[in-house]
């Protein structure tokens, strides 16, 4: 498919309409004026009007599940899912089993992104061996290895002891990495289920305080400024970890942080149907959480969303909630979930949504020599087209993922993803779009 | 026919003959326990215990009069959207030995008269029971039949019967009217 | 009513029904023949993936006391060793017909999964979910305290009283169906607990909280005192516990003699069972003429019996 590719009068950014040259996998040129172009005679025409062109999506926090929970996710089902929800290239968390925590384990789990071809996976290391928190796993192997990890987290479970945090911070530093962290106090969320407020005390459900979040996130940015590292926090979810983040920006610490799309729209009142699909670790929060983390995604507190799409089969959702995993599919529904909270709502412009769900990812992922480029000429070919109009309803039976865990079945959001290209070969097609490459 | 079939004066008359007629049957009204079915049959227990007590003086209307509520014993419950259970009340006696008049407004299929016999087996064990209604409208499903009757009514089976009675409805009044 | 799952979602009307139904149920059990023909041909099935033989005997009683056929169905598991699903379960007795699942589980909210899930068409009556809701025990003591504080019963709720709960409300689901419901019928609900076992976000509950047993009993007129049930391994110190020992427990939230002596004489006294003497209850007080422990238990057959005819009897059961 080496096609030259006329993506014409696309709304770049969502603002300037303009026609891009894609050929060879890199785009050749940007033009206002689409006649300006000369299109080759076997390009493909793709009539743009209307859609936005954002650079390729980046998502800093995806579960794939392979190896070890094939039934759930594989790399191949996560990539499709990926690449329709109009991502490039996926974080791959390494809370797999065997754990990736060994230079091996990245390789293999890189290579297989590589084979499918659909986005780029970068895997993240294990900080401790087996996550267990106790030994520090082989970093460097993992980073001088052919996946050429830089991005380091236990997530799922927080590293909690203090001395390995503090060690891993440091250690990290050597090739220019940074320690990713699930921020949860374990002491203080054994057992949790739930956020803990006027719900969980209704629902009789175990409550996980916003001040276990709060408390690590303080912790650890402390940590990296006494050590002079980089640390990320994922998954923000709690109004207070916001004034944190805020404090030890403004402190000028090396500190960035994450939204899922998640916390941005849904809130602890979900769990009221008791259906597990609303259990998510770390827990969906109040109204006045969501609204806190809208407004430091507006303001550039939160510096990216990402999904932390985490596939279950369905033998763990489908029982008592208490029995259930944490966790909810992302990949696919992010833009939608974006555009209603963040670009409808006036809070960000699409140039924002470039910015929060590619180009920053990208380079805290130290991807950004390949991902999050600008949608200018001599640039990577990676180009997601989005269709701001469109409306659809989600059907948890129609999405790529293996798994069918999501909470918004059934819920109409708007815009979509309706065209993908990694390095100028398209990964997802809208049905509406195929024809123009048949 | 439809419209007022018995008025008060008429309730009246066929209270008062059948009060006479119980006493008649059972050779006074010693061993007589009326036991009104809710909700209208438990006023006209209360109404034929005084007629006994005014032919017989040593009647005791007090205490021979009870309440049967016979929801529980229903067989058409799970036809029907849920009843509510009313007060069963027997007289302190009890009702072994006695004779049992049941008291109900309109007799109709039969089956309320079945579940009260089931409901009067599970309290205790009357030497006999009877039966006492305002109204037999007809219609019967089962074979049972009633030992004192205020009026035969003939009715077809889509037409209603109403009983109101001065103490629950304020005034006393039998009305027929067409079903809908 | 198609299920019975918690007090939060009771109207007045319904709470009243349920009581004035259930004291139709308690008259007949005080007959010669105690078992009614209301729900023969209709199958119970008790569903118990947490053992409590108490509460399985009593709706058992209840049910076989309306003549409905009754199956025992003990599924052990737990969020650590999981047991057959839920959602199998609820098959298997789908397929088995069952007209009503009463459910006791370990899990919270599982009866609102059971009743929603789409696995089975019965109804549900929630006996007990991990520390969410008890429904039948709150309505076995409202119907207790109405016996005994309210003239001429049928019909009223409780307005006026106050009730007071006394212990680890944190993981009590009997003080959670307790305080709405009581709230609903129109009682005054006062809390009395070591801070450690009041819920994180209690506020909106309708109920006043205080943090000991002496003081509920000076500023409160109570008509109603409930002790709950404390576990031995929550009050024993070390990182886990809730409070720092037994005796300080007992000491601070225990109901003996001198406290009982201070209360109102009509009050009366509750606990849901089973007791641990000398912890939460003296001797003294679970014995006195006060107390009405054992009355709630045959009160709570009456209640159930009462429950079950209000789902299973009329059109909608029948389906």
């Amino acid at each position: 498919m080496s096609r030259p590719i006329v993506i014409k009068n696309a709304s770049l950014y969502g603002d300037t309409p303009a026609t891009l040259l894609i050929e060879d996998g890199v785009i050749t040129t940007v033009a206002q004026d689409a006649a300006s172009i000369a299109t080759p005679d076997d390009a493909v025409v793709i009539e743009a009007e209307g859609l936005v062109a954002l650079p390729g999506l980046v998502d800093l926090h995806t579960h794939l599940r392979e190896p070890g929970r094939e039934d759930a996710e594989t790399i191949e089902t996560g990539s499709r899912a990926a690449a329709r929800g109009g991502w490039t290239a996926v974080h791959a968390m390494a809370n797999t089993n065997p754990v990736a925590d060994t230079a091996g384990v990245v390789e293999q789990v890189y290579s297989r992104g590589q084979e499918i071809g659909l986005v780029d996976v970068f895997p993240v290391g294990a900080v401790t061996v087996g996550l267990k928190g106790e030994h520090l796993s082989e970093m460097g192997a993992m980073a001088n290895s052919k996946a050429r990890v830089r991005l380091f987290s236990d997530d799922g479970v927080c590293v909690y002891d203090p001395v390995i945090m503090r060690r891993a911070l440091e250690y990290v530093k050597a090739f220019d990495g940074a320690v990713v962290q699930h921020a949860q106090d374990l002491r203080l969320t054994e057992g949790s289920q739930m956020h803990e407020g006027v719900v969980s005390a209704e629902l009789g459900l175990a409550g996980w305080p916003a001040v276990a979040e709060e408390s690590i996130v303080a912790r650890d940015a402390l940590l990296a400024e006494h050590v002079g590292s980089r640390v990320h926090v994922q998954h923000l979810s709690t109004a207070g970890s916001v004034e944190i983040i805020r404090w030890a920006k403004a402190r000028g610490i090396n500190v960035t942080a994450e939204a899922t799309p998640h916390h941005l729209l849904l809130t602890d009142e979900s769990a009221r149907t008791y259906d597990p699909l609303f259990k998510v670790n770390p827990p969906l929060r109040t109204q006045s959480d969501v609204d806190a983390l809208r407004a430091a995604v507006a303001d550039g507190t939160i510096d990216i969303i990402a999904t932390d799409h985490a596939p279950h089969a369905s033998e763990d959702k489908d029982c008592e909630w208490a029995a259930a995993s944490f966790g909810m599919l992302g990949l696919e529904t992010a833009l939608g979930v974006i555009q209603k909270v963040l670009v409808d709502t006036g809070a960000a412009t699409w140039r924002d949504v470039a910015r929060l769900m590619s180009e920053t990812p990208a380079r805290i992922g130290m991807v950004d020599d390949r991902h999050g480029r600008p949608l200018a000429a001599g640039e990577p070919a990676n180009v997601t087209l989005v269709d701001p109009n469109a409306t659809w309803t989600v059907d948890a039976a129609q999405l790529a993922s293996r798994a069918r865990n999501t909470p918004y079945g059934g819920i109409e959001l708007p815009g979509r993803a309706v065209a993908t290209f990694l390095r100028g070969v398209p990964t997802h097609l809208d049905t509406q779009l195929e024809g123009a490459f048949a | 026919m439809t419209g007022t079939i018995m008025g008060a004066a008429d309730i009246s008359r066929a209270l008062t003959r059948i009060a006479h007629e119980i006493v008649e049957r059972n050779d006074g009204a010693a061993d007589v326990v009326l036991m009104g079915i809710p909700t209208r049959g438990l006023p006209l227990a209360h109404r034929l215990a005084a007629r006994i007590a005014d032919i017989d003086p040593g009647f005791d209307a007090e205490t021979a009069c009870g309440a049967l509520d016979i929801t529980m014993y229903r067989d058409d419950l799970f036809k029907n959207p849920t009843r509510t259970i009313g007060t069963t009340s027997v007289p302190d006696a009890g009702i072994d030995d006695a004779v049992v008049v049941l008291v109900d407004d309109v007799f109709h299929t039969g089956r309320t008269i079945r579940a009260a016999l089931d409901a009067i087996r599970d309290i205790g064990r009357p030497r006999a029971v009877q039966l006492a209604a305002l109204v037999d409208r007809g219609h019967r499903e089962l074979p049972i039949r009633a030992d004192f009757v205020g009026k035969n009514i003939p009715t077809a089976r889509s037409e209603r019967v109403n009983v109101h009675l001065e103490e629950l409805d304020g005034e006393d009044a039998v009305l027929l009217t067409k079903g809908a | 009513m198609r299920h019975l799952l918690g007090t939060t979602d009771l109207s007045r009307e319904d709470a009243i029904l349920l009581l004035d139904t259930a004291a139709q149920m308690a008259a007949t059990q005080e007959r010669e023949v105690r078992k009614l023909p209301t729900l023969r041909g209709k199958t119970v099935v008790n569903l118990f993936f947490e053992d409590s033989t108490r509460t399985r005997i009593s709706f058992e009683a209840a049910a076989k006391r309306l003549s409905a056929d009754v199956i025992n169905f003990s599924a052990k598991g737990s969020s650590v060793s999981k047991g057959e699903s839920l959602k199998d379960t609820a098959l298997t007795l789908q397929a088995m017909g069952a007209d009503a699942v009463v459910v006791r589980h370990w899990a919270s909210g599982a009866a609102y999964q059971l009743a929603h899930g789409g696995w089975l068409h019965g109804s549900v009556l929630n006996a007990g979910d991990g520390t969410h809701q008890h429904p039948t025990q709150a309505l076995l003591d409202a119907f207790t305290a109405r016996r005994h504080l309210v003239a001429d019963p049928t019909g009223q709720g409780l307005d006026g009283l106050t009730v007071a709960i006394v212990g680890d409300v944190l993981h009590s689901r009997v003080a959670r169906s307790n305080v709405h419901l009581l709230n609903t019928l129109g009682a005054h609900v006062v809390l009395v607990a070591p801070p450690t076992l009041v819920p994180v976000g209690i506020e909106p509950w309708p109920c006043t909280v205080v943090h000991t047993l002496d003081q509920a009993i000076e500023t409160y007129d109570i008509d109603a005192l409930m002790m709950l049930r404390v576990q031995r391994e929550r009050m024993s110190g070390g990182g886990d516990a809730f409070f720092p020992s037994p005796a300080e427990y007992s000491r601070i939230y225990g109901l003996d003699a001198d406290r009982m002596n201070r209360l109102p004489d009509h009050a009366i006294v509750m606990h849901p069972g089973p007791m641990n003497r000398g912890l939460e209850i003296s001797a003294e007080a679970a014995d006195s003429p006060r107390s009405v422990i054992v009355e709630q238990v045959a009160n709570g057959v009456a209640v159930r019996m009462a429950a079950l005819y209000l789902l299973l009897a009329g059109e909608e059961g029948a389906q």
